[in-house]
């Protein structure tokens, strides 16, 4: 394989990363409806996920999970991330429950989920 | 803001974020390489500890406090989507009537209800030895309960599912995590700290606290996402809205 | 190329992800949020992370769909109700 490939690999997964972000960002500014950027915003928490777990991978580790793997015998790919992004996961998912039950609260209050006519409504 | 203005404003951002990030991951190890200094020493200490899954070690053992941290927010995030998403005064709440289900869609759910119960479960109990623990088996087990749903009708699901009594779970939880953390103090050692004999390499009481733990982050995710769901569903489906003539809406 | 399926994974992700956003439909969405937390989970699966990839898939393909498509359902019985009494 040569080195071009070698190094467009190298970085590829933090492009990805920030792909996602930037995608999400640009849903969250343009968004029409509150629950679409609710969504968006998780995409941009997804980002964030692929760029920790891309920071941890080792080329030519397992998963460090020793229960059919001799220690020693193998290299493994970093559990830091793995446990930091583990816990985000679940967390994410009940502050998004958190948002849509706000953007709940907010159709009952304004009669509109639209970002755009809730603040011409504040003005 | 003008929908110009933000749309420059947003050009503007994600140009800056682009060319910072793209400094900052040319600084960054190239994906796949060989350093990993925090994750070798964490791979140490979890072996040291008897805990064959190196990632349930760091989350609930070497990182504990950490955790509780985490679960700390999704208790708050519990509490305020159910303060959110309480029945005000004036609306109503029309049971749903009950719908046919199709007969094949109605044995499937009662067969995948207690498969899917018991992987739940197993999950949890599994965390310490092989991928998974309290996180990803206490969805499980949530959403397990909710075939029923899908099996019968949502008063069936309503049956089963005293939700005071889920909201307690939740709170058990947190406060069983903090307790086993005040026990290691008892003991005479850091708050959190692995006090609990590390017991045999891979076998189902190894790892010290990394079990109970896993125990009670179980208990509190499965009643925190059961009283999530709850809450969503008696907005979706039976709470009704006041009338439009109703005093909050000439308030507005 | 051993980092293929890695690769394959990543750009699923990604196509993934694109949709998401440029899909303005909630209920569209949330179709397309799942398919997200699928693809995210394969790639931590890839990535040697089978804790991650099991919390990811059930969290991202079932619970946040799930409570997206719940959300919508209550605000368009909202909107669904006004209409009708504009009607009467």
């Amino acid at each position: 394989m040569n080195a071009i490939g070698e190094n467009a690999m190298g970085v590829l997964p933090y492009a990805v990363a920030g792909w996602l972000f930037l995608m999400g960002c640009y849903g969250l500014a343009t968004s029409r409806n509150l629950i679409h950027a609710v969504g968006c915003l998780a995409v941009c928490q997804a980002s964030t996920y692929v760029l920790l777990l891309a920071i941890g991978y080792r080329r030519g580790g397992t998963a460090p999970v020793f229960s059919d793997v001799t220690p020693g015998s193998r290299p493994v790919v970093d559990p830091v991330v793995q446990a930091l992004v583990l816990t985000d996961i679940v967390i994410g998912a009940t502050v998004t429950a958190l948002l849509l039950s706000l953007v709940i609260q907010i159709a009952k209050r304004h009669r509109t989920v639209d970002p755009d006519e809730l603040s011409e409504l504040r003005g | 803001m003008s929908r110009r203005v933000r749309a420059w404003v947003l050009v503007l951002g994600g140009l800056g974020f682009a060319a910072l990030f793209a400094a900052a991951c040319a600084g960054l190890p190239h994906f796949g390489g060989d350093l990993h200094p925090y994750g070798d020493r964490a791979v140490r200490a979890a072996l040291l500890r008897h805990t064959a899954n190196a990632v349930a070690s760091v989350n609930f053992d070497q990182r504990a406090f950490d955790t509780l941290g985490e679960e700390s927010i999704l208790f708050g995030a519990v509490l305020g989507t159910v303060v959110l998403l309480r029945q005000t005064r004036d609306e109503n709440r029309r049971p749903p009537a009950p719908a046919p289900v199709a007969a094949p869609v109605r044995r499937y759910a009662r067969l995948a209800l207690p498969v899917t119960l018991l992987i739940g479960l197993y999950i949890v109990a599994h965390g310490q030895l092989s991928p998974g623990g309290g996180f990803q088996g206490g969805v499980v087990v949530a959403t397990a309960l909710h075939l029923l749903y899908i099996a019968v009708d949502y008063r069936a699901l309503e049956r089963i599912r005293p939700v005071g009594l889920y909201e307690v779970g939740d709170a058990a939880g947190e406060a069983a995590y903090l307790l086993v953390g005040t026990g290691a103090l008892v003991a005479g050692a850091a708050f959190l700290a692995n006090v609990l004999p590390y017991g045999t390499f891979n076998t189902l009481s190894s790892g010290g606290t990394v079990p109970v733990l896993n125990a009670a982050i179980g208990v509190e995710v499965a009643c925190g996402v059961v009283v999530l769901l709850a809450r969503f569903l008696d907005q979706a489906v039976e709470i009704e809205d006041p009338p439009a003539d109703a005093p909050e809406g000439a308030a507005k | 190329m051993s980092e293929l399926p890695v690769l394959l994974g990543l750009l699923f992700v990604a196509v993934a992800a694109t949709a998401t956003v440029l899909v303005r439909d909630p209920v569209r969405q949330s179709f397309l949020l799942s398919v997200l937390g699928l693809a995210l989970a394969l790639l931590f699966l890839l990535l040697h992370a089978p804790d991650v990839a099991l919390s990811q898939l059930a969290v991202g393909s079932a619970l946040t769909p799930l409570m997206v498509l719940l959300s919508v359902r209550k605000v368009r019985r909202r909107a669904r109700d006004e209409r009708r009494e504009e009607q009467a």
